[in-house]
């Protein structure tokens, strides 16, 4: 761990290395969120719009069936009426011989039956082959009138029967006529004329929607009004609608009148009429039920999208950094393992090479010690005290070598665990002693701090070396020339102990606090392991103790290793 | 006290001239031999009080032949010497019976007090 130093090279690679690791997790979770949700999200998208197109199915034909119900009903009983009273007309003519009716008395009582008979009828007159009226019955004095020029005198007399819009006319209120042409026996012809009071004809249309959401109305071939209509007003008034299209039967369409409302519209051409029924219903009025279904639908899926969205990538987060931190764990049991064997081999070669150096050394130290005695026992020896001084030197070097040899062994020979009592005063200053000659030319001072009555401990010795070389380690990287590094022991409750080491350098930035013990986590870009105080959190873990670290970015960190004492 | 007799065996022959030359500066009559079918035949033949013996030797090494004397001679002192220290070999040493155990490069003074003290136990 250094917090001080960069090393460029590698640096790149082990970013890139990160960047790559962390670009396949992503890819990972992208690619389970991608699955999860399709296979989630499908079944319900298919559901929720293969349901929307039924229902509106469904809608629509709840919608068009009543209105189409009642046009085809309305058509029937309109047509039934005004055929009634043309069937009674036709009856009359054809039971009642000329002069009968031109009887003013005789037609009197004939229009009282018939009126009582079927209603509506306002007056009955006869008009002969010339176009006067010849005999009437009714409230106005329409006796002798002329209607030769009148177009509904023409059409009766080429078609033999009429049937006029509502008009209002020489009556002054809504009516309309009926006209039926009889040939007499003599060659000639007159024609039996009634006017039907509208009133009978709303009255039917009212009785026709029983909906008061709906508007029903009459409307001729011109788009004028023959009967009142909610929406468009009274009789006479022109309708805005389009007239429809001719059609045998009743039709339902969607139209759009030139106030541009849009209404859903029933229809029916009243046969041998000029009449055209309608009923209007408003889509949006109909629709809200529809718009309502659809909105608590299209709620209902959005929620479960987005519930399904969010379990999806909750449930793949977890899965992913559980893989990350399996990975992670498996790679950091294989890194340690390597570490093991590495630290294994390097204490064999240690003491193999300790070994083979010991024994030459021993040859140098005996001849020097030999040179020594040879010459302190001579009397007249030259140059003895030279002499003396040049064996001296050289038992100095032997005796620095065996420290050297001497620690080696030491570090080769505690690579096994085993447990024993251990002096931590002693233990640390074999650790420094590794580390001498650099605190030496760096100028690092180095003090530590025993309480005189500070307890042994037992503990496994090769471990503890490890733990402290690591720290101390990281210590010498973080401190700068001339820097300090404070080694303290104290005793701590429940019999243990803590080993406090401090320095004074560059400390830990504060984001990493949480990184610091976490395996592959180094600042020593493509130089470092990242392993080195993963090793030692894991070791102290073992060994019962435990690790903390107390910092402060530019002002140094410090360590505190907790142990048991026994 | 008696003249100290050492028998001293390790196949550095220059390391074992030397210190026999050296010991006897110091009034101890040291023998040296290079290897141990030579240091068994030798304490056969002399009454030697300790014997300071290397424990890797070509042939047999230093704990076969400490067998063999501890056989010989079960009073015999025999001092282990070696470039070689662990925990193992040092226990191995003294449940074979050695009475000390010395790391190479040996002071000669620490190597006469350790001798003396195993002769005097």
């Amino acid at each position: 761990m250094v917090f001080r130093k960069f090393f460029p090279v590698g640096r790149r690679d082990k970013a890139e290395e990160q960047e790559e690791n962390l670009s396949r997790y992503r890819r990972l979770w992208r690619f389970s969120v991608l699955i999860t949700a399709t296979v989630s999200l499908a079944p319900l998208i298919i559901l929720a719009v293969t349901s929307f197109f039924q229902y509106q199915k469904a809608f629509k034909a709840e919608l068009l069936e009543p209105i189409n119900r009642l046009t085809g009903v309305a058509k029937h009983s309109l047509e039934f009426f005004l055929e009634m009273r043309v069937d009674a007309l036709k009856l009359l003519v054809s039971e009642k011989t000329f002069d009968e009716l031109v009887d003013s008395e005789m037609l009197a009582r004939t229009f009282r039956n018939t009126k009582r008979a079927f209603g509506g009828f306002v007056d009955l007159g006869i008009i002969d082959s010339s176009g006067r009226q010849i005999s009437y019955v009714g409230p106005y004095n329409l006796q002798g009138a002329q209607y030769q020029d009148q177009d509904w005198f023409h059409e009766v007399t080429l078609r033999e029967f009429y049937l006029s819009d509502v008009f209002m006319g020489k009556r002054r209120f809504p009516h309309f006529i009926m006209a039926i042409k009889h040939e007499r026996s003599n060659g000639d012809f007159y024609v039996l004329r009634a006017t039907i009071d509208s009133e009978m004809l709303n009255d039917k249309v009212r009785s026709l929607n029983f909906r008061p959401s709906s508007d029903a109305f009459v409307i001729n071939t011109s788009g004028i009004l023959q009967t009142p209509s909610k929406t468009y007003g009274k009789v006479l008034s022109r309708c805005p609608l389009t007239v429809p299209p001719f059609s045998e039967s009743g039709e339902v369409i969607e139209i759009t009148d030139d106030n541009g409302h849009q209404y859903v519209l029933g229809y029916a051409y009243i046969a041998n009429s000029p009449f055209i029924f309608m009923v209007l219903k408003d889509p949006a009025r109909l629709a809200s039920n529809w718009l309502s279904s659809t909105r608590q639908m299209a709620v209902f899926t959005a929620i479960s999208i987005v519930l399904i969205l969010i379990l999806t990538m909750g449930t793949s987060s977890y899965f992913v950094s559980r893989i990350r931190e399996a990975d992670q764990k498996r790679e950091a049991m294989l890194h340690q393992a390597e570490y093991t064997a590495k630290m294994a081999s390097i204490g064999r070669l240690a003491a193999g090479v300790a070994h083979e150096i010991n024994n030459p050394l021993a040859i140098i130290n005996e001849k020097a010690g030999l040179a020594k005695d040879l010459i302190a026992i001579t009397e007249q020896f030259p140059n003895k005290e030279r002499f003396l001084k040049l064996i001296d030197s050289i038992s100095y070097s032997v005796d620095r070598c065996r420290s050297i040899t001497h620690r080696l062994l030491g570090f080769a020979k505690h690579m096994d665990m085993r447990e024993e009592t251990i002096d931590l005063e002693v233990l640390i200053k074999q650790v420094l002693g590794f580390l001498e000659k650099e605190a030496e030319h760096r100028n690092v001072q180095i003090n530590i701090d025993v309480p005189p009555d500070f307890p042994s401990i037992v503990s496994d010795r090769g471990q503890l070396q490890q733990v402290f070389l690591n720290i101390v380690n990281n210590a010498f990287a973080a401190v700068p020339d001339n820097g300090r590094i404070d080694i303290r022991m104290e005793r701590r409750p429940e019999d243990r102990v803590a080993v406090i080491i401090s320095d004074n350098g560059t400390g830990i930035p504060e984001h990493l606090m949480s990184k610091i013990f976490e395996p592959f986590f180094t600042t020593k870009n493509g130089y470092g392991t990242g392993l080195g105080l993963s090793i030692t959190y894991g070791i102290v873990k073992k060994l019962g103790g435990d690790i903390a670290v107390q910092s402060k970015e530019g002002e140094g960190a410090t360590f505190v290793v907790l142990l048991p004492s026994g | 006290m008696n003249r100290l007799r050492v028998l001293l065996v390790d196949d550095e022959e220059d390391l074992v001239t030397t210190l026999v030359e050296r010991l006897s500066f110091r009034n101890i009559e040291a023998m040296a031999k290079t290897t141990g079918a030579g240091a068994i035949e030798a304490l056969k033949a002399e009454p030697f009080d300790v014997v300071v013996l290397d424990a890797k030797m070509p042939g047999m090494d230093g704990f076969q032949v400490m067998q063999i004397m501890k056989e010989l001679r079960p009073d015999i002192r025999i001092i282990l010497l070696t470039g070689h220290a662990s925990h193992e070999c040092r226990t191995k040493a003294l449940e074979a019976g050695a009475c000390d155990y010395l790391l190479k490069p040996v002071d000669i003074e620490a190597l006469i007090e350790t001798m003396t003290a195993a002769v005097e136990r």
